[in-house]
């Protein structure tokens, strides 16, 4: 429990120290002025959801291969707190968008893609709550998860395959891109921090599925009395 | 500060969702660890 507590506590201070770097020690970008902020928690909200359902895709793959229970209670908790982080990307990118653009929303490829991947992992969940018994839910939702997977790569690549309004790559994005060298160190303290909450949220998720499957155990046992 | 409404809002809503998302894990986690207390004191009666 003290052990929650601690990582619970040092992902707020992380969280509230990034945001006050991003605002006061990250200089104002040139063209978009202090509307560029949003990147910082937008795009590291971004990175943490791609990782967890990357977490995800690694579990499913464990449960198919092992059939152990605990490989699924870590991807659903993964795709939980992934689809958080993804709602938060698709609630920031189109406040952004608006002043920047002059539009909320268009349908571009990295747009559409992640719209769809929020779509894929909503269906994920929903397929769990349809069916009843847990290693049939299990083994179904680990197949859908990784395939589902399959739209992160293509996230990640929309916007270096094709021209879209989305903003080209500044992160791993080829000759002539780069963030200056101030900005880059607070994006990164500020993707760290986005990944301590989502090892934190995740951790908490996968406490109530363990005691979800508790409570299942305990029903069978009080029904065959 | 220019666009000072749209950081906020970017901002304030963020974390709503990280919060909420939060207060419903830990409404879950209570509510079944109060379920596992009942389920265990009815079979110990039961027994």
């Amino acid at each position: 429990m003290a052990n929650r507590i601690i990582l619970g506590i040092v992902a707020v201070l992380l969280v509230i120290a990034a945001a006050f770097a991003s605002f006061y020690i990250a200089p104002v970008e040139r063209t978009m002025g202090a509307l560029q902020k949003i990147f910082y928690f937008h795009a590291a909200s971004a990175w943490a959801g791609m990782d967890a359902f990357f977490l995800c895709f690694i579990a499913n793959l464990l449960y198919v291969w092992k059939r152990n229970q605990k490989f699924d209670w870590v991807a659903v908790s993964a795709t939980e707190v992934g689809l958080a982080f993804t709602t938060v990307v698709l609630i920031t990118g189109p406040i952004w968008a608006k002043p920047a653009w002059g539009i909320w929303w268009t349908w571009d490829a990295r747009l559409t893609s992640t719209f769809v991947l929020w779509l894929l992992y909503v269906s994920y969940l929903l397929l769990r709550s349809l069916i009843e018994e847990p290693d049939r839910r299990a083994l179904l939702s680990s197949i859908f998860g990784i395939f589902a997977f399959l739209d992160v790569p293509l996230v990640y690549g929309s916007i270096r395959w094709w021209r879209t309004q989305h903003p080209q790559p500044v992160i791993m994005g080829g000759p002539g891109s780069g963030l200056e060298p101030t900005m880059a160190k607070v994006f990164f303290f500020s993707v760290l921090a986005m990944h301590v909450l989502m090892i934190f949220l995740i951790r908490e998720r996968y406490i109530l599925e363990q005691t979800s499957s508790e409570v299942e155990l305990l029903q069978r046992e009080a029904e065959a009395l | 500060m220019k666009n000072f409404d749209s950081i906020f809002a970017a901002y304030l809503i963020g974390w709503s969702v990280f919060f909420i998302f939060y207060l419903t894990i830990a409404k879950r986690s209570s509510d079944l660890r109060a379920e596992v207390e009942r389920l265990k004191n009815s079979l110990n009666r039961n027994k």
